[in-house]
């Protein structure tokens, strides 16, 4: 028997986290998924030292070059290295991903709390709200909110968040409402215990396991969410590289330089890939019901 | 049971009417520009802009406009295109076929590859076909579609030659926004399945009609699959529902006139009738399916009778 569930078998002493992370390191798959993704990180961040050419700066000798040693993705119409358009972007595509997931779990987290929690008028009030952003189609409400705000990376992380939080709150509001009933709640409130402490200290443990896996799922969806943004033309402005906005520029040179468009969705989807496998592996691991 | 569904359509009612609202809200009073300027372009003079806001309505108190915009709209008048010079209503009811076609298309190719996927992965867990299903179907799930369309396009059109890279002529314009969105799907209701499925397989009503001697193919045909459905039907409305606006990337990759463009035109256009009744009308769609969704709800699962 695995050790993890050898562990809940004879109930050791060993804390939910720590069980959960042992789960998750058995999973080879996710581990080299982290790996790769690391990497990929380090590389994004160490760009400058990665890669010579300047991601920017037009270089016309050099232009429309196939994949090669000396340009692993080749060169695009200016003659700017596509892979170092690829990891400078990806500083963009990364951080509009990271935070706009972080700004949506921000606001969504305490209205979740409090409409699970405390039920009645607040839950109906926050709810309805929410399905009233929910009904809005998701991609047109974020473009639609972008061409108001302005066409920038921050509008788009702010739209972004925006049409997330609905999603997002729904599910706190879920677990809050199942933990609400257990006995320990009930036994923590019998010892005098005031609502925020209940739903700071004694809630809110119990939702960071599955907010975690939703804070890694969604962070794939708003990094696609804003190279979809910038595929259609909202989001940074040229020569700004990004991997929505490269995949566009691309788009028209698909019969005769397909290494433009192709190496930057790559780097997309494989990202994307990494962070639901990784995903996928923190929801099996925080399963009491799937062994490890 | 009717109590139930009368009570779904009395909420669909005032949430349409939200949207309306917000939407109505939002163009007046949040977008930049005069929309009286736009339409009359930038060689008006002063009074010819003054006519046409007359002509708009737009000289009036906002609240009246308002008022003025919910009767319209009642009687299913969402003003006049200003790109189109024509009703919103008729470009929305050319366009709208399209984006039918393409989404029912797509979800109905989608969910039955995905129902295929998802039975087989859950029946033969833990096995090579199991393996193989998941790396597959997290694959699907992950490549976005503008990319996906890009490299169908790279492949079918600009390679083997076989399909047309845009338009909407004829069926075969349809094979490659359709197989886009379908990837999707089929991997969305794949990994459902799978884990509902897996679900239903540990009830005890399974293991009763297991025990009682019924063919391995009854169990999962008659009682396994049926239960194993009922969440799979909400996402497949939601997805429809979702497609319904969301199919832009889509539309706009593979030059399909859909909704879903017309939407994204009139946004950088700022041609307000038209972005308001495209919202509008993708919105209304999305309650009236998730009303019917629920209606269908109520039907296939007896659990379900909300008092």
């Amino acid at each position: 028997m695995p050790e993890a569930d050898l562990a809940l078998e004879q109930g050791r002493p060993s804390g939910l986290y720590q069980l959960v992370l042992l789960k998750f390191a058995r999973n080879r798959v996710a581990l080299f998924g982290l790996g790769c993704l690391l990497l990929m990180l380090l590389a994004i961040m160490l760009a400058p030292l990665v890669t010579p050419y300047d991601p920017i700066q037009k270089n016309t000798p050099e232009r429309n070059e196939p994949p090669s040693l000396r340009h692993p993705f080749g060169t695009d119409k200016l003659g700017r290295d596509i892979m170092s358009r690829v990891l400078y972007g990806g500083r963009v595509s990364l951080r509009v991903g990271f935070l706009s997931v972080g700004l949506a779990v921000i606001v969504s987290a305490p209205l979740g709390l409090i409409a699970g929690f405390f039920g009645g008028f607040a839950d109906n009030a926050i709810m309805r709200v929410m399905d009233l952003i929910l009904a809005f189609p998701g991609l047109i409400l974020a473009i639609w909110l972008v061409s108001l705000l302005g066409a920038n990376i921050n509008n788009v992380i702010i739209a972004i968040a925006f049409f997330s939080v609905p999603t997002f709150s729904r599910l706190i509001r879920g677990i809050t409402l199942s933990i609400r009933e257990m006995e320990y709640v009930m036994a923590a409130r019998g010892m005098g215990a005031g609502s925020l402490r209940i739903m700071f200290f004694h809630i809110l443990p119990g939702v960071l396991g599955p907010m975690i896996v939703l804070t890694t799922l969604g962070v794939s969806g708003a990094i696609v969410a804003g190279a979809s943004l910038s595929f259609l033309g909202l989001g940074v402005r040229p020569p700004t590289p990004e991997w929505g906005a490269m995949l566009a520029d691309g788009r028209n040179y698909l019969r005769t330089q397909w290494w433009i468009a192709v190496f930057p969705g790559m780097t997309i989807t494989l990202v994307v890939l990494i962070l639901n496998i990784i995903g996928d592996a923190l929801r099996d691991a925080l399963d009491p019901n799937v062994r490890a | 049971m009717s109590q139930y569904i009368l009570r779904r359509i009395a909420i669909a009612f005032p949430l349409i009417l939200a949207v309306t609202t917000v939407v109505f809200v939002m163009l007046r009073v949040a977008l930049p520009g005069d929309p009286a300027q736009i339409m009359a372009g930038d060689r008006a003079s002063p009074e010819q802009i003054e006519i046409i806001r007359r002509k708009l309505g737009l000289d009036r108190p906002v609240f009246e406009q308002y008022l003025i915009f919910l009767r319209n709209f009642a009687g299913g008048d969402l003003g006049r295109s200003v790109k189109f010079r024509e009703p919103v209503m008729g470009v929305i009811a050319r366009a709208f076929p399209f984006t039918v076609t393409l989404t029912a298309l797509s979800v109905a190719v989608g969910t039955t590859i995905g129902l295929a996927i998802g039975i087989l992965t859950a029946v033969y867990q833990r096995t090579w076909v199991d393996n193989v299903g998941i790396v597959v179907t997290v694959f699907f799930f992950s490549i976005p579609t503008f990319w996906l369309g890009l490299m169908l396009i790279l492949i079918f059109s600009v390679g083997l030659r076989v399909l047309p890279v845009q338009g909407a002529g004829s069926w075969r314009h349809f094979v490659l926004p359709v197989a886009t969105l379908a990837v999707g799907q089929s991997a969305l209701i794949a990994r459902l399945t799978r884990s509902s499925m897996i679900e239903v397989l540990s009830a005890d009503y399974v293991r009763t009609a297991r025990a009682k001697g019924l063919a391995r193919r009854q169990v999962l045909g008659r009682h396994a699959l049926r239960n194993t459905l009922i969440p799979v039907i909400t996402v497949v409305g939601l997805s429809v529902g979702g497609l319904l606006g969301g199919a832009v990337i889509t539309e706009s990759i593979f030059g399909l006139p859909g909704v879903g463009r017309l939407a994204i035109d009139a946004i950088s256009n700022r041609d307000y009738p038209m972005i308001q009744g495209a919202v509008i009308l993708v919105a209304a769609s999305f309650v009236f399916v998730n009303l019917i969704v629920d209606i269908i709800y109520a039907f296939v699962d007896p659990r379900i009778r909300y008092a």
